[in-house]
């Protein structure tokens, strides 16, 4: 059953990501630069937030699932062809997420954490260790796919991650997710597997980082470890999610937007203090706004509701 | 009235290091019946009541539903199996309405629902408990019995074979004690299961049929409430040895 307000949300959607998609007939070639690190950022903060929003585990591990995607095609591309590497990647991406979330879930929030960016440290290590046996420092990825193509791509896919998040949003599973959220023993005194409800999210999540990794390695052209598996990565992702806020599915586009640009000015006026700044960022993000443009716009309404009454 | 047991512990022992909070327990509860967990603070009562429901498991010993083994079984199983359970200190969901927290129960519990089904079916309970009323409110809103109240309808929503009240009706006033024993009664009434672990004396003759009295982890007693309230070993273990 769908209600008048949801057509109305998914109306709204469909139009934005129409709109979206005609960037490249519009803008120019910088334009499709921002417009490619937007939707690449759209896509693995609001994949993250399905998982780390209900369950508020901080998961570094994006670098981990990304620079494993980015590796399938460079390596798979010499074999088969680029279409068939993005399922690939993916099912790689969930499995990886499988594995970390049956051996770290069950750990409290802190050493999850911890796991999470080790995991992607550990992942650049075992690949860098096999590079120097086999004597290859990097790996080209030579194809014919232009940033137009990419963009299109990465846009589709945060369609897919917005269609996933309101079904899961829908379903049991997301129901689920969110009593996890409240109060976890709750949860398994109602009846909930937890961990199982966890480990799917996260599956959810690693999967699609894994196919952006896949989708942008033909834009590195050149694929080195310390590219594919830069830990910057997994905290921009962080950083964007909690600035946009993880209560609400298009709470973390909210952060990407503007911080896109804000990271695109600190690293042409400071090159050197990139994350030095970074850190500024987080800072003051998390303490001033703790839940996120979501949040404030719901303090904004209540605010105004109670002005009202 | 023998009926034939739900709920049988056989042995169950559980240990914290040194201390064995639960030593060595037995009992039976059959259907239909209210039985009473009693004893003195620290006797061991809410670890029973968390082996059973799954939060602990036993160090040693066996407990079966229906004869099936739930012994080694994690807590969310125990719950789709049929046991459900309210906790000593009131666990809600914060983020939710009251309706959604009833829902909780409805939507995985021991008969599982989904969609206006669920939805129905946790409106009812909340007629139930008594809050049709509250049931668009936050759960931040609601006063302390109302908050147990909403509780024991996700526990009833989930339709268990046997509920565990874990002092439900400690810290309510004199009126709202009134109100929460007739509600307890109405869930017997109903012919319900339960396991209640309780202090407030009045409750206890009022509702149980049985009652187990433990100290120091052991069972010292078991049966009516009047014939165990006044045998002489129980009345040691509450208020010492001048007074037995």
């Amino acid at each position: 059953m769908i209600t008048s307000d949801e057509t109305r949300n998914i109306s709204i959607a469909v139009v934005l990501l129409a709109l979206a998609a005609c960037l490249p007939w519009i803008g120019g070639p910088y334009a499709l630069t921002i417009g490619v690190t937007i939707v690449m950022f759209t896509a693995l903060s609001t994949s993250w937030a399905l998982f780390s929003g209900p369950t508020h585990y901080i998961s570094l591990a994006t670098a981990a699932f990304f620079g494993v995607g980015s590796y399938v095609t460079a390596i798979g591309i010499g074999f088969l062809p680029y279409w068939a590497l993005l399922p690939i990647a993916g099912v790689i991406g969930a499995i990886l997420a499988a594995l970390v979330g049956l051996a770290t879930l069950r750990l409290s929030g802190v050493y999850f954490v911890i796991f999470t960016l080790g995991l992607a440290e550990l992942v650049r290590q075992l690949i860098t260790y096999g590079q120097n046996k086999s004597g290859t420092k990097g790996l080209y990825v030579l194809t014919n796919i232009n940033e137009t193509m990419i963009y299109w791509q990465l846009l589709g896919l945060c369609a897919l991650v917005y269609l996933a998040g309101w079904l899961i949003g829908r379903s049991r599973l997301g129901f689920a997710l969110r009593i996890i959220g409240d109060d976890e023993q709750v949860a398994k005194h109602s009846g909930i597997n937890t961990a199982a409800a966890k480990i799917m999210l996260f599956m959810v999540s690693g999967a699609v980082a894994a196919i952006v990794g896949a989708m942008l390695a033909p834009r590195y052209v050149y694929i080195e470890p310390a590219i594919a598996f830069t830990p910057m990565l997994s905290f921009q992702v962080v950083i964007m999610a909690l600035l946009g806020g993880t209560g609400r599915l298009w709470g973390p586009v909210v952060g990407v937007i503007p911080f896109t640009f804000l990271w695109e000015a600190i690293s042409v006026s400071f090159p050197n203090q990139t994350t030095l700044l970074l850190g500024v960022c987080f800072l003051l993000i998390v303490y001033l706004l703790p839940k996120g443009f979501v949040g404030l716009l719901q303090a904004i309404q209540r605010r105004s509701r109670e002005a009202l009454s | 009235m023998i009926g034939s047991p739900v709920l049988s512990l056989r042995g169950a022992t559980k240990r914290f290091g040194g201390l064995v909070a639960v030593n060595d327990l037995d009992f039976d509860v059959t259907e239909h019946e209210v039985m009473g967990l009693i004893g003195p603070n620290g006797s061991g009562k809410s670890t029973t009541l968390n082996l059973i429901s799954g939060a602990l498991r036993v160090t040693s010993g066996a407990i079966s539903l229906r004869g099936s083994a739930i012994t080694q079984m994690p807590a969310q199983k125990i719950a789709r199996k049929g046991i459900a359970r309210t906790f000593q200190l009131v666990r809600l969901l914060p983020s939710m309405t009251v309706l959604e927290n009833v829902k909780a129960g409805a939507v995985f519990g021991h008969r599982r629902r989904w969609g206006a089904e669920a939805d129905d079916f946790a409106r009812r309970m909340l007629e139930r408990v008594g809050l049709t009323r509250q049931s668009g409110m936050h759960v931040g809103q609601l006063t302390y019995i109302d908050t147990k109240r909403v509780e024991l309808a996700r526990v009833l929503a989930s339709e268990p074979e046997i509920l565990l009240l874990d002092e439900w009706l400690a810290g309510l006033n004199p009126t709202e004690l009134a109100e929460g024993i007739k509600l307890i009664r109405s869930l017997r009434d109903e012919g319900r299961t339960v396991i209640l672990v309780e202090h407030v004396m009045d409750a206890i003759r009022a509702l149980c049929d049985n009652c187990v009295v433990m100290s120091s982890g052991k069972k010292i007693a078991e049966g009516a409430p009047e014939a165990v309230l006044s045998d002489p070993e129980v009345v040691r273990a509450y208020l010492g040895d001048d007074d037995a």
